[in-house]
Parts: structure tokens; C-alpha cells; sequence
């Protein structure tokens, strides 16, 4: 039995499906991690190949000028960028990412409406199917989520860029225009499916596109983290609807996989934070009002220098540091990595916490400590390390606020009440790293500086932990 | 300030209240330190070792110091050699010995009791009843096995079978926790019971079994220990302990209340039920005993031949590390007290930890202290003036109906989708479940890494794009064309990335 070139395809794809969903399952330790990225490898190798094979078998060999002239100057620029980005410029990398998957979703319905428009034969296929008007359902749906993902993720890039103010956007009646955008939009639908025109396609892209940029121009910085894993989830539902547009399963599960693991990911981080998934999916919905804690009295904080620190540290015999946005920020990575080999070497037990929403993308302090050369088995998650902080002698608290507050647990009516945090106050002493007693992203006041087990040390936390290190007793060992 | 520590004038004490390890960091605090001669001998502490740690050796002038340091509570000359304004730390046991409170307040001394911390996490370093009943239980095990005509391990020999004993440890605090971790690495089968269900978990990471009784919940103690118990809940607990007292070998039973008599628990009947060669050890002798018989530091032996140990003394059995660990708990005071580390201890009464402790303060009686509720169990106690929040109870059957409904409502629409849309939500569906299943256990730390990973995979609507070059329209080919080269700049930068990143990540 011949096999024709549509049913190898078909299979090839059927074989991808297969290795990206063992490239997921894979990237869940660090032992096989780089396992899962060699599957995804091959699994997007074994997709464009096939297809490139179907499209020179349908349209002739000549497309093979177009693809190779496109993909040639995606890749060096892909390339070029992965090669280049700073560690701690991910979180902007990856929102300029997925801004490209829901341009191409945007560009591929548009050409499919178009094909249908310009070629009769489409057209009538359609017809025959009776799937005309899912068509253009499907057609209208992926130019929405995709215009949505676009502008949502140039807005995130820009806000972590520093290129646009990261304080949320607070349009008067904005969850009315949210709701007005896509109730207009339900009605161009209707409209599309009924009567395919190029006018309520481009209206509604329009309004999507205003609407995914005010979706996120709504979001604090504070929540950076979730806003990232929603928008991978949107570029995931984005390739999704591409696939049942042009009927293409593998575009289907690839991006129901993105889709639904972003959207769990966007979860866990809302249960971090203590905050309403809907909430923020639906756009800043949780920061209505005014946030600002009462101004209320804590007392005095104590200031320590670095030799202050320094000594501390040299008497401790455990440590634990717990970095937030501030360190990545300072680029304080490596002088924090570099105190973290000196006391480890002195016989000091040093370990990280990391708390679920540090930073502004999941898990971006461990892609920082990692990069700093810090063993991963010694950076610990809240959960793991929560119970340790009453046996430690010295906490370092670097660049992080909202996720050592107390008052997240012991000050009902507190912005942040709930939320989990790092129970730090219970060390024996704390070194706070800061640049001035400003607060939070929450905008609360921190109790924790003003605990008598706690001192601040103000200054550029780079600065601070090279002081540091230079101030560090030697040990001679005997 | 100069701190001293004396001979234990106690008989049969032979604890001391610093070792050369503790002087060497009371010195860092800036204090100088003087020890009576002999103090640390029967700890195998010679004078020397204390002198080449930096003390001063000395004779009865010991007394003389700032601070003075010891174990047990001043005898009555001991007392009268205090002077006004000079401090004394050590065991007081205040609530139950008010004349002691009293005769340190006449002196006008302060004195901070050793035995009255207040159980915090935070004060957890300076707690010597933890610390000694660590030891106690582990002792009391020791003396057990001593008296016990028999092996701990179940053993197959050539000589024949050996069944393993069986111990029950009553009382699942630290004395308790630490008999139950001896006797299991002795080979026993331990069996545990508390009033306390809560420590059922820390029971069972023991090693022991944790023997339940049904009654209603008494709720978690917000101080760490046991309050008073229910008549029902007095007369099931006694029917599991008559059971056990004819099945075990040995009990061991370390119940006690603060500031009460101990609990009765083995009542006569049940010891007389016991098989002869057993043994009780009762760590509550010194309370008046959990069990009927036991006689504070004595040894009996009832009529069927039952060995009931009432020794008090079970930390001092372990002379060395009971030091070690008490002299240790003082250093850790000392620290608080000190946070200058100038040599000055400083008394702030605002710490609850220091209040608690300060049963004397320069003459003036300040026992008790204002009561310090932090709960020792893991209990979400809210504060007070704060409504706390109904929790939501979620009806288990919700998520049938959830799933019912939502199938349910798919059949009525699925009629009305053309046939060939139904496939792809086949694989749309399952894709879904899959992608959630998969992510669940995405390691935390690898969550920037997943997440370009995820980019790079979205890319593969490349493969929709490369369909759409070779139509022959121009608008869909330059559409096309730009989405091949953005999505090519996913793909190829997304694998990239992800393999840097994952490159970085190192086990230590």
C-alpha cells in the first residue's frame, strides 16, 4: 500500500504531538529537564520538516525559496536574541515571545479567511463540509486571541523593559469598557459568521487589540509572574484556535498543552499571592481602591553596616537568603552566589528560600542563582523551607518585601492578609538589604523591619553583599 | 560582669551548669567566668579542662559573682550567701515551691527561672525542660532495658526464637517522643498514646504505633500541654490502658501537668495484671507518680514481680551530655540577655521570654508572669478581637454534579456541531487534561525554563504559516511570509534559551 504524502504527514505529526508532551513531562526535574528541550527538539524538527515535505509536494518546489528566506532570518534573529538575553532580562524575552505567537496566530486566520475569499474552490469545500459557518468562527476567534495575546504581551514587555510605568493602568469604568470590548465583539462575530466581510474582521481586530493591551496596562508590576503564565496560556489557546481553523490536530494539542499549562501555572501563582485567579485573568480586578496601608506605628528599625552583617555571618552556623526582584534588580546575583561559596566553605549551611511569586516570571530566581553557579538542591521552596527559619541563626533578606511581611499573617485587614509568606521574623536575626524604607509593590509597610531580631542594611544590594564578602572573617581551618 | 558557677550541693547531682565548650562562648559575650573547684568532676569535666578554656577555678568565692549559674535550686545556706543585686539562674520550679520565691525575693536578688520558659518557638533554644527531657526519655528507656530479663530485638537464633518486646511510652511529649525513638532503635515494637491527637503524626515518624480511643475532639492545648480530660474520655483511656498493661512488657509513662500532680494512669489493678519481669518506669515520680506503686528515685518491686522504676534523676544519669545540653540552654539565655555582648546582661522586661523567666527582680516577686499563649501545636489560632472567617465546606458530591452537568450540556450542543468539528474537540479536550496533568509537577524552580520551552512550542503555528506561502495570492503570501519569520524567531529562540538556561542548573 502506497502512502500518500497528507497521511505521512498526518503521522509525522501524530509523532510530535507525542514528543512535545514527553518534552513537558520531562521538564519536570531538574534531572531530566534537558531531556524534555532535546523531545521538544525533535518534535518541532520532525513537524517542519513534514510539513515543508507537503508543501513542496502541493505546491511545488519553488516555496521552498519563501520558507527557507523566512525561516533563515527567523532564526538568526531567534537565535541572536536567545544567545545574547541576560538572565535577568528573561521575563521581557519571553512577553516579546509570546507578542510573535499571537501576530502569527492574527496573520495565518486572516490568511485563511483570505484563501476562502480569493479561491472559490476553498470555499465550496467548505460549503460541502457544511462547516462554512465554524469557519468563520474559528477564523474570527483566532484573529481575537490572538490580537489579545499581541498587544497584552507588548504592554508586559514594555512594562518590564521599564519602557512604560509598571503602576496599573486605572481607566475610569475600565471593567465596563473590558465587558463593552467583548460584547461588541460577540455581536461582530455574529455578524462575521453570517455574512464573511473583511469590515467587522478588521473592527473586531481593532477592538482586540485595544482590549488585550488595556487587559494588561490594568495589571500592577506586582503581579508580573501571573500576567507572563497567562499570556502563555492566551499564546497557547491562540495556536490552539489556528489548528481547528485550518483543521491541523497537531496545532490543536500543541496548543491545548500550552494552553491549559499556562493557565494551571497562572493558578499556582494566584494561590501564592493569595489572589483571585479571576481576578487577575479578568484584568486587575483586585486592585480596586486604594491599597495603601493605614500608616501605623511600628517603632524604630536598626541599621547594621556590612562588617555588622559580616560578623553575624562569620558566628552563624546556618543561613538562609531569601532574594526577591531587588537582587535581580542589583544584579546581585553573583556577589550574593560568590558569599553563598565563601560561608559554605567556612562550614556555614547556607540555603535559599524562594517564594512562588518572587521576581516577575516563575521561577526566576532559581534561573538566576543558576546562572550565578549556585547548586540547585540548596535553593528551596516557601513550603519546604518554612519550618527551618525558628533553627537558623542569620536570615539575608535580598531585594525581597512583600513575601517576608508579617502581616500577610498577623495583621487582619493588611492589603496582603493571606497571602503566604516566608516566615523569616522567626530567625535569630534578620539582615534586611534595601535602598530606603519605601514599601512594597502591595504598598504596606513591613512590620519586619521594625522586629528586634531585624537590622537593614541600605544600599545597592550589589554594593552591599561585595562589602560583605571583603568584611568576611577568614577562617583558618585547622 | 563575672559569672559562677558552683559545685551542685544537691546530692546525687552530678550535672553542671557550664563545660568548657559553654565557657568558651560565655567569654564571647564578654563575660569572665569563675567555676568551683570539683564542679564539673562527676560530669568528667575536670578543673583543668575548665581552666584551659579560659575560666577561673575557684573555691566557695564563687558566690560572689554577678550572675551565678546553676542546675538545681539554692539549699537554704545557699540562699544565704546571695547578696542584693546579684543574679541567680537556674531550675525554681516557682509554682510549686512559693517559699523559695520568697527567700530569693528577701535577698533582693533576681533570679530567672530555667524551668519557666515560656513554650514559644523563639524560646525554644533556652528550654531545658525539653532539652533534659530529651535525655530523660531516652534514660528512661536505658534503665528499662537494664531491668528487663529479655532482649529489645525479636531475633531468629540457633538456640530458638526471640519475640521482640513490647513497650507502650504514655505521653507523646519530648520525654516521650525520645523513649519512643530509643525503644524502636533497640528493636522494640513501641506502641504510643497521648490525650493529644494531634501528635498522632509525630508519634508514628517515631517509629511507634499510635493507639487511638474513640472519643469527641478536646481540641489542640494552646500552651503545648494536656489540659484537663473528660470522665469518658478518663474511662476509654483506662480501658486501653488495662488492655495494654497485660500484652506490653514495659511502660513507660511521662504524663505531666504543670503545676498539678501527675495524672494516675497504671492504677494497681492493672500493674498486678502485668506479666512478672516487667518493667514501669515512671517519669512522673517526682509529681506523685502516673502509677501506683512507683515511689520517687526508688526501685520497687511489687508482689507478682513487677520492676517500677521512679528515678527522677534520669537526665543526671547522662551526666556528660545533660551538662552539655543544660550549660548550652544557659549560654543561649545569656545570648538573649546580652545584646551587646559586653559582658552586661540586660533584663528587658517588655520580652516575653525574659518576663516569663523573671521570677525575682531585684527583691521584688514578679512570679506568676502575664500568661504567653503561642501554640505549640501547628493550630491557625487567630487573634482574638477578629471575627474569623466561616470556612467553606465544600460538599464532596459538588464535583459530581460539576462533571454531570458540564457532559450533560455538551450532549444537548453536540447535535447541532457538524461532524467533522467533533475530532478535533476530541483531541482539543484530552490535549488539555493532558497539558494540566503534565504541568502539575513542574518542579518550581523550573518554571522560567517551562516556560520557554512552552514559547518554543507554541512556535509550531509555524507549520500552519508554511501552508500558506504557495497559494499564489500575494497578501497571503507576504502574511504568511511575516508569520513563518516570527514564528521561526519562537521556535529557534525558544529551544535556544531553554537549553542555556537548563545548561546552568548544577547539583552541588
Amino acid at each position: 500500500m502506497e502512502m500518500t504524502t497528507p497521511t505521512l504527514v498526518t503521522a509525522a505529526y501524530l509523532v510530535t504531538a507525542i514528543l512535545f508532551i514527553l518534552a513537558f513531562a520531562n521538564l519536570n526535574k531538574h534531572e531530566t529537564a534537558k531531556h524534555g528541550n532535546y523531545f521538544g527538539i525533535a518534535g518541532m524538527t520532525v513537524a517542519i520538516v513534514s510539513t515543508i515535505g507537503l508543501a513542496i509536494d502541493r505546491d511545488g518546489v519553488d516555496v521552498l525559496v519563501y520558507i527557507v528566506a523566512a525561516m533563515l532570518v527567523g532564526a538568526l534573529i531567534g537565535i541572536w536574541r536567545a544567545r545574547t538575553v541576560e538572565m535577568t532580562g528573561m521575563p521581557e524575552l519571553i512577553a516579546l515571545l509570546h507578542s510573535f505567537v499571537g501576530a502569527a496566530a492574527v496573520f495565518v486566520a486572516y490568511n485563511s479567511f483570505l484563501e476562502a475569499e480569493n479561491f472559490p474552490a476553498v470555499k465550496a469545500e467548505y460549503e460541502r463540509l457544511g462547516t462554512e459557518g465554524i469557519h468563520n468562527g474559528e477564523v474570527f476567534l483566532g484573529v481575537f486571541i490572538g490580537a489579545v495575546t499581541l498587544t497584552g504581551s507588548i504592554v508586559a514587555f514594555l512594562k518590564l523593559s521599564a519602557r512604560m510605568k509598571s503602576a496599573p493602568l486605572m481607566l475610569p469604568a475600565r471593567h465596563w469598557l473590558n465587558l463593552a470590548a467583548v460584547v461588541v465583539s460577540g455581536g461582530l462575530m455574529v455578524w462575521f459568521v453570517i455574512e464573511p466581510a473583511l469590515l467587522p474582521l478588521a473592527i473586531m481586530t481593532v477592538i482586540a487589540l485595544a482590549f488585550g493591551w488595556h487587559l494588561v496596562a490594568s495589571i500592577g508590576g506586582g503581579d508580573m509572574p501571573v500576567v507572563i503564565s497567562m499570556l502563555n496560556s492566551y499564546s497557547g489557546w491562540a495556536a490552539a484556535a489556528t489548528g481547528f481553523l485550518l483543521s491541523n490536530n497537531l496545532l490543536i494539542v500543541a496548543g491545548a498543552l500550552v494552553g491549559s499549562s499556562g493557565a494551571y501555572l497562572s493558578y499556582i501563582m494566584c494561590i501564592g499571592m493569595n489572589r483571585s485567579f479571576i481576578s487577575v485573568i479578568a484584568g486587575g480586578f483586585g486592585t480596586d481602591g486604594q491599597i495603601a496601608g493605614e500608616a501605623k506605628d511600628y517603632g524604630e528599625h536598626r541599621e547594621v553596616d556590612a562588617a555588622g552583617a559580616a560578623e553575624l555571618l562569620g558566628n552563624a552556623d546556618s543561613v538562609i537568603i531569601t532574594p526577591g526582584y531587588g537582587m535581580a534588580v542589583a544584579q546581585a546575583q553573583y556577589p550574593v552566589a560568590e558569599l553563598t561559596r565563601r560561608l559554605r566553605e567556612n562550614g556555614v549551611t547556607v540555603r535559599f528560600g524562594i517564594h512562588p511569586v518572587a521576581g516577575r516570571l516563575p521561577g526566576h530566581m532559581n534561573v538566576l542563582l543558576a546562572e550565578a553557579k549556585v547548586p540547585y538542591d540548596i535553593v528551596l521552596e516557601m513550603d519546604e523551607i518554612n519550618d527551618d527559619f525558628p533553627d537558623t541563626d542569620v536570615v539575608l533578606v535580598i531585594g525581597a518585601n512583600d513575601t517576608v511581611n508579617p502581616a500577610a499573617i498577623d495583621e487582619p485587614g493588611s492589603p496582603i492578609e493571606g497571602m503566604p509568606v516566608l516566615h523569616v521574623w522567626e530567625a535569630k536575626d534578620v539582615i534586611v538589604f534595601k535602598r530606603s524604607m519605601a514599601t512594597g509593590y502591595a504598598g504596606v509597610q513591613n512590620p519586619l523591619f521594625f522586629k528586634e531580631n531585624a537590622q537593614m542594611l541600605f544600599g545597592d544590594a550589589k554594593v552591599r553583599v561585595e562589602d560583605i564578602i571583603a568584611a568576611l572573617p577568614v577562617k583558618v581551618s585547622v | 560582669m563575672r559569672i559562677g558557677v558552683p559545685r551542685e550541693s544537691k546530692p546525687g547531682e552530678s550535672r553542671v551548669a557550664a563545660t568548657p565548650k559553654t565557657v568558651d562562648r560565655i567569654l564571647k559575650l564578654g563575660y569572665d567566668v569563675s567555676v568551683e573547684s570539683g564542679a564539673g568532676e562527676a560530669a568528667s569535666f575536670p578543673d583543668e579542662m575548665f581552666r584551659a578554656a579560659g575560666a577561673d577555678v575557684v573555691g566557695s568565692e564563687v558566690w560572689d559573682a554577678d550572675i551565678v549559674m546553676k542546675i538545681n535550686p539554692p539549699s537554704a545556706q545557699e540562699v544565704e550567701r546571695l547578696r542584693p543585686g546579684q543574679m541567680l539562674i537556674s531550675l525554681l520550679a516557682p509554682a510549686l515551691d512559693p517559699d523559695l520565691v520568697a527567700a530569693l525575693a528577701e535577698r533582693g536578688v533576681t533570679a530567672l527561672a530555667m524551668d519557666a520558659v515560656p513554650r514559644i518557638s523563639r524560646a525554644q533554644s533556652l528550654d531545658v525542660l525539653s532539652s533534659m527531657a530529651n535525655l530523660g526519655g531516652y534514660r528512661a528507656v536505658i534503665e528499662a532495658a537494664h531491668e528487663f530479663g529479655s532482649v529489645f530485638t525479636g531475633q531468629v537464633t540457633a538456640a530458638g526464637k526471640v519475640p521482640p518486646a513490647k513497650v507502650l511510652v504514655v505521653g507523646a511529649g519530648v520525654a516521650g517522643l525520645a523513649a519512643i525513638g530509643t525503644a524502636n532503635s533497640l528493636g522494640a515494637i513501641v506502641r504510643a498514646f497521648d490525650a493529644r491527637p494531634e501528635v498522632a503524626e509525630q508519634v508514628e515518624s517515631m517509629g511507634a504505633e499510635f493507639l487511638r480511643i474513640d472519643v469527641e475532639d478536646t481540641g489542640p492545648s494552646a500552651d503545648g500541654y494536656l489540659r484537663g480530660t473528660t470522665a469518658d474520655f478518663d474511662a476509654k483511656a483506662a480501658a486501653l490502658y488495662a488492655e495494654q498493661a497485660r500484652d506490653v512488657d514495659i511502660v513507660i509513662t511521662t504524663a505531666l501537668i504543670p503545676g498539678k500532680p501527675a495524672p494516675r494512669l497504671l492504677t494497681e489493678e492493672m500493674v498486678a495484671s502485668m506479666r512478672p519481669g516487667s518493667v514501669v518506669v515512671d517519669m512522673a515520680a517526682s509529681n506523685g507518680g502516673n502509677v501506683a506503686g512507683s515511689r520517687a528515685n526508688e526501685r520497687v518491686v511489687t508482689d507478682n514481680g513487677v520492676v517500677i522504676l521512679g528515678y527522677t534523676d534520669l537526665p543526671g544519669r547522662l551526666p556528660t551530655q545533660a551538662s552539655q545540653l543544660f550549660g548550652t540552654n544557659l549560654v543561649n539565655l545569656l545570648t538573649l540577655l546580652t545584646p551587646d555582648k559586653d559582658g552586661t546582661a540586660v533584663l528587658d522586661l517588655d520580652d516575653v521570654v525574659v518576663r516569663g523567666m523573671t521570677v525575682v527582680k531585684d527583691g521584688d516577686v514578679l512570679w506568676p508572669p502575664p500568661p504567653v499563649q503561642v501554640s505549640a501545636a501547628p493550630v491557625a489560632a487567630a487573634p482574638a478581637p477578629v471575627q474569623p472567617k466561616p470556612v467553606k465546606v465544600k460538599d464532596p458530591r459538588r464535583k459530581f454534579w460539576y462533571v454531570g452537568a458540564g457532559a450533560a450540556a455538551f450532549l444537548l450542543v453536540a447535535p447541532f456541531l457538524p461532524e467533522s468539528f467533533l475530532p478535533q474537540l476530541t483531541v482539543f479536550a484530552l490535549a488539555i487534561v493532558i497539558g494540566y496533568y503534565v504541568i502539575g509537577n513542574v518542579h518550581h524552580a523550573l518554571h522560567t525554563p517551562l516556560m520557554s520551552e512552552t514559547n518554543a512550542i507554541s512556535g509550531v503555528i509555524v507549520v500552519g504559516a508554511l501552508l500558506q506561502l504557495g497559494t499564489g495570492n500575494t497578501a497571503i503570501t507576504v502574511l504568511a511570509a511575516i508569520a513563518v519569520l516570527i514564528a521561526s524567531i519562537n521556535v529557534f529562540g525558544g529551544f535556544l534559551v531553554t537549553y542555556r538556561m537548563l545548561n546552568m542548573f548544577r547539583k552541588a
